[in-house]
């Protein structure tokens, strides 16, 4: 039993958990409800302690014998040492004497208080609980083990130092053979598989969502035009879950911590994080460490509210390091600063090597490797102003926004620093700016940055962009600004691995789209126009994850028009409509897309799946629809030449696909049929039973209407065709004969 | 021609989905010719007589092979769209928003109720409007009208039902009640009514059954039966007769349907609680020999039970909470309306609010069209009794007359 599922039928029954006293429960001796508790280490320990019922007897050897005289002292000598470490029960101090000699015999039984009966079996039950939540009750039964252990060795003086045993000790020891035996090797025990999801016969996708109390996870089947349900669970999560990365996990919060999720077929839990309260989690790169975030509000509202940030390595659950301070600490620009604390606030390097992360507080950019979980060089960097960071997708470089200072006296600035040198790499001065936003290309080859300028009247701004080509010498940097300066940007977006991007510019309620390439035809490195589109109903761009493909959509204000647009060949594949659209996700393979109403709308709530030229596959409605999120792939190993190739040679795989497809639709529509055919026979049944139930009733029916016969109207009347003649107007006119 | 609260005209579009129908493996298209109507078809004049024949002659349907090929077998589960224009006739008689409306059984007249207190009756043909019967003082919940189409009785917030000469328009009884009468139904025969009352100060919700008298004279006031809700703080929205006025099967805000004898009094059956409505029941609509019925639900449902064994036969699930309810006794199909609460009407978008009578193969449980044109959500669906016109009656207080066209008689699923 889960704590989750304890939890979520508590919610069920109206137990707030908080309010119950667990040892007001008395449950009979030896009830377990037949729930066993799944962590076995604890099972097991809980069963060698209660099996002979002496766990909380301690045998003290080596104390010092002394006569009858002496043996009042000594027992408060002995009773003094152990009730520091437990509560000694009642007449639970024994000390044999010698029946002849009236010598103590040198040792003593002590048994510590225990709960009472019926603490045990609840103790099964909720075992699980009490190790999260209240591992003080729990070590009050450990009294005696814990007295054991502080205790051996205790000196009374030189030639009496305490060797204590656990009583359940001697009788086990006793039994120990003689002969050793060699210890049985444990067989070794595969993990599971992590990554088996990616080896689907039909290379679907999969992906996980929310709504009301169930969590669910499908796989996106789009022969079937339906998802095939992969694993489903109430209350899984309490607030939200989140894939890592490279999708190897699931993570789901809850009051006592996260967990993340994952496995071979279903999904099992594979590791849990304390942190009591946690609100956020993000996952390095790399998915090697998984930082927790909690913030506590304070309660003098002046104070800043407290901030926990937790650092666990995802595989071994071991906590790297912890942050704690009050919220000014963790967002830019502290107090009086230009942005409130972000999420995340620990930022990743890019790359799988989980290197380096980086924290941006008020003058300074805390960068920390993660072989030591310490600063580079002990030391925080020191950025005068500094007010937004962003590292490159691909390497530790990182890029940074400082603003004007001094009332433009001094310039903004954008920087690159390598990181772990802390060199320099590029600068750039910019002058009368308002704000700066930097976008880098997945891939990390280029940096755009756009800048939004003051006119010189400083009542209006106008942007543009500076772009960056990291991979070139030196770095050089070339401005782009839109063909209508005055243009406000809406929208920018890279193309993934690609070389192009796309800008919604212009005014609302129809901004033009424009899409640019890095290279020219005949020269690689220059900015060129491709096309731009006029008046567009978007105002969010996505692209697909193989790029060449990208949607135009119109959130919000537009309720939801999608347009799927070629960007090789500059038309436009679809539009199309989901009504009230809030989230658009690419699957990580770029084959189909999904778009949702999550409960932000009251109506309508759901998802719809489309290929990526913008057919309509399916649509799934369910209310209090929350989250959709696609379960990302990690990079293919195929190299580009590979891929290059495969795209070649398309025509020799597909064949094998498209016959598949052709099976699975015979299939469908005979299914289909079949499930039709029943559908009407179940009707044609009813329908059958009603008519002879009509028929059977008839003569009752007409002395109710007084004997009225009919039941149906042909009988009753009989059509007539009537003629009308009607007389419009009469006039006489006289005819002059001849 | 035009009488006060006359007609209007407006082409909409019907939309029906297509499954492709395909025989021996090939699939025939479907494509649509869209004919302009002649000059002389377009009078008013004509429309008006016979707007039916107006609207199927816009259109016809040829079967074609589309682009010459064979249909590929993959496209078979994909639904085309095929467009329809039907004239509805829009009636603007009322006020305030709809509540009831109910064909008499030759289908040649159509009763409507409001909120606006008269209760109005319109030829079902044309829309044109042949009367209004005055007295109440309240909002009209509901109505019946006798198989003979003499009587009319309507149940009102005034706390009174009454029973009305059709003809002529003049009240013939009152029957009162400490609280708003909600729904009223005439057995077969139209000896007896039930009606239900809702909770009122001091009085609890009810089921009444009252002998309906030949002559009008001999009218009394006294129930036969009385039946208590379980639930007395909960509407009954609907009670209507089972067959041979044996049982009255009623529904209401607490999502149970209940068959009570019609004898006794006694609960025989209460819907479960899993297969059941989840909220409350707005609507019920019982087959011509009422052997089925259909109920429609807040919680964007509607259920076909059978009314002899009150067993769940089908669910019909659509986007928007269901309002009415209707069932065509000429195909096997399902109407259901509604519509996003109208207190959350002004604040979306017109098309949020999915005002749409959406059809539904009664067999398949798929839906297969939507008839839009309501500027609110609909309060009361009617099909005349030859399944061969249907009509809304909508929060925005007009009533929409549908004459359907040869397309909808050929749909195929």
């Amino acid at each position: 039993m889960e704590v989750v599922d304890i939890d979520a039928r508590a919610a069920k029954l109206g137990i707030d958990w908080s309010q119950v006293n667990f040892d007001s429960i008395q449950l009979p001796p030896g009830e377990d409800f037949g729930i066993e508790s799944d962590d076995e280490a604890v099972y097991q320990d809980d069963q060698s302690e209660f099996d002979t019922g002496f766990g909380n007897i301690i045998v003290v050897d080596h104390l010092p014998v002394v006569p009858k005289e002496k043996f009042e002292k000594l027992e408060g000598v002995v009773k003094k040492i152990y009730n520091q470490l437990g509560v000694i029960k009642e007449n639970g101090l024994w000390m044999p004497v010698d029946p002849d000699t009236k010598m103590t015999l040198g040792y003593c039984f002590i048994e510590f208080n225990t709960p009472q009966k019926g603490a045990r079996t609840r103790l099964f039950l909720m075992v699980e609980y009490f190790l999260r939540v209240s591992l003080n009750v729990w070590g009050s039964l450990q009294e005696a083990q814990n007295a054991k252990e502080k205790s051996h060795g205790y000196k009374l003086d030189k030639s009496h130092i305490f060797a204590v045993n656990m009583f359940d000790d001697f009788d086990r020891l006793m039994n120990v053979k003689e002969e050793w035996e060699p210890p049985q090797a444990r067989p070794y025990v595969p993990g599971e598989n992590l990554q088996k999801w990616l080896t689907d016969e039909k290379a679907r996708d999969q992906l996980v969502i929310r709504s009301g109390p169930d969590t669910e996870v499908f796989w996106n089947d789009t022969r079937q035009k339906a998802p095939e349900p992969v694993h489903k669970r109430p209350y899984w999560t309490e607030s939200y879950v989140q894939w890592s990365p490279l999708g190897t996990y699931l993570v789901t919060l809850h009051k006592q911590g996260a967990a993340v999720w994952g496995g071979a077929d279903t999904f099992t839990r594979l590791m849990r994080y304390q942190h009591s309260m946690v609100k956020l989690v993000d996952f390095s790169p790399g998915e090697k460490y998984l930082v927790t975030y909690h913030s506590q509000e304070p309660s003098n509202p002046r104070d800043a509210s407290k901030v926990e940030i937790k650092v666990f390595d995802v595989r071994t659950g071991r906590m790297m390091r912890d942050f704690k301070g009050s919220a000014d600490e963790f967002s830019i620009g502290g107090p009086g600063g230009v942005a409130g604390a972000s999420w995340p606030v620990f930022r990743w390097a890019g790359g799988k090597d989980d290197k380096y992360f980086a924290k941006l507080s008020k003058n300074t950019i805390s960068v920390y490797e993660t072989e030591t979980f310490s600063l580079i060089d002990k030391k925080s960097m020191k950025v005068d102003n500094v007010v937004d960071i962003c590292w490159s997708p691909t390497d530790s470089i990182l890029s940074l926004f400082v603003p004007e200072q001094g009332g433009g006296n001094q310039p903004a600035k954008v920087a690159l620093v390598q990181i772990p040198s802390k060199v320099e790499l590029r600068q750039k001065n910019l002058f009368s700016v308002s704000d700066c936003k930097m976008y880098w290309q997945s891939s990390g080859e280029y940096l755009a940055v756009k800048v939004d300028r003051y006119t010189k009247t400083k009542k209006s701004t106008y942007s543009g962009f500076e772009l960056f080509r990291i991979k070139e010498r030196d770095i050089p940097i070339e401005v782009l600004e839109l063909d209508n300066k005055n243009d406000k940007i809406i929208a920018f977006a890279w193309e993934p691995k690609g070389h192009r991007f796309a800008v919604i510019h212009g005014d609302q309620p129809r901004p033009d789209v424009s899409f640019y390439s890095m290279k020219t035809a005949q020269n690689t490195g220059r900015v060129s126009k491709l096309a731009t589109l006029k008046a567009k109903q978007a105002n969010a761009l996505f692209w697909s994850p193989t790029g060449k493909y990208i949607i135009l959509a119109g959130l919000k204000g537009f309720n939801g028009q999608l347009e799927f647009f070629n960007v090789d060949e500059l038309e436009t594949m679809a539009t199309a409509e989901h009504f009230m659209a809030t989230d658009i996700e690419w699957d990580p393979t770029g084959r189909y897309v999904a778009t949702a109403v999550t409960s932000v709308h009251e109506m309508e709530n759901g998802f719809t799946i489309w290929s990526f030229n913008g057919i309509m596959l399916y649509r799934i409605l369910k209310d209090h629809f929350f989250q959709l999120a696609w379960r990302p792939r990690p990079p293919s190993f195929l190299t580009a030449e590979k891929e290059e190739e495969i795209a070649k040679t398309l025509k020799k795989y597909s064949k094998k696909y498209e016959a598949e497809d052709q099976d699975v639709s015979l299939l469908l529509s005979e299914q289909d049929r079949e499930k039709r055919k029943a559908l009407k026979e179940e009707w044609e049944k009813w329908v059958m039973q009603w008519k002879s139930l009509h028929e059977e009733e008839k003569l009752v029916r007409q002395n109710l209407r007084d004997g009225e016969v009919s039941d149906v109207e042909e009988d009753e009347y009989e059509a007539k065709e009537v003629e009308f003649e009607d007389l419009i107007d009469v006039t006489e006119e006289i005819v002059q004969e001849s | 021609m035009f009488r006060p609260g006359g007609l209007c005209f407006e082409p909409i579009t019907a939309t029906w989905l297509y499954s492709e129908l395909f025989t021996n493996g090939t699939l025939t298209g479907l494509t649509i010719h869209h004919l302009k109507p002649s000059k002389s078809q377009r009078t008013l004049a004509d429309q008006i007589r016979r707007p039916s024949t107006v609207a199927s002659s816009v259109m016809t349907i040829e079967c074609v092979n589309p682009e010459g090929l064979r249909f590929n077998q993959m496209k078979s589960s994909s639904h085309q769209t095929l467009e329809t224009r039907m004239r509805p006739i829009l009636m603007k008689g009322h006020e305030r928003p709809l509540t009831f409306l109910r064909y008499n059984r030759n289908g040649d007249l159509l009763f409507s109720c409001a909120k606006d207190h008269t209760p109005t009756v319109w030829f079902a043909d044309n829309g044109e409007r042949l009367g209004t019967y005055r007295g109440h003082s309240g909002a009209v919940w509901c109505c019946d009208i006798s198989r003979d189409s003499s009587r009319l009785i309507t149940g009102s917030a005034d706390q009174t039902a009454k029973l009305w000469d059709v003809k002529s328009g003049k009240e013939l009884f009152t029957f009162k009640f400490g609280a708003p009468a909600r729904s009223v139904d005439f057995s077969v025969g139209d000896h007896l009514a039930v009606i239900t009352t809702d909770h009122f100060v001091g009085t609890s919700s009810a089921i009444h059954v009252k002998r309906i008298a030949e002559d009008p004279e001999d009218q009394v006031g006294d129930s036969v039966l009385v039946l208590q809700s379980p639930d007395g703080k909960k509407k009954i929205n609907r009670a209507v007769w089972g067959p041979l006025n044996q049982t009255i099967v009623s529904g209401g805000e607490d999502a149970a349907i209940r068959i009570w004898d019609a004898e006794t009094g006694k609960l025989l059956k209460q819907s479960d609680e899993e297969v059941g409505h989840k909220e409350a029941i707005t609507s019920l609509c019982k087959a011509a020999d009422d052997s089925h019925f259909l109920t429609g639900s807040h919680d964007k449902t509607a259920k076909l039970w059978d009314m002899r064994t009150l067993t769940l036969i089908k669910t019909y699930t659509t986007v928007v909470p269901v309002n009415a309810v209707a069932m065509s006794p000429l195909l096997n199909h399902v109407v259901l309306g509604g519509g996003q609460d109208a207190s959350a009407v002004t604040t979306t978008d017109h098309r949020a609010g999915k005002f749409e009578a959406k059809f539904y193969d009664t067999i398949l449980q798929e839906e297969i069209g939507g008839v839009k044109g309501h500027f609110g959500p609909i309060n009361a669906l009617a099909f005349s009794p030859d399944g061969k016109s249907f009509s809304s009656g909508g929060e925005d207080g007009y009533v929409r007359l549908h004459h359907f066209d040869s397309n909808y008689f050929n749909i195929k699923i």
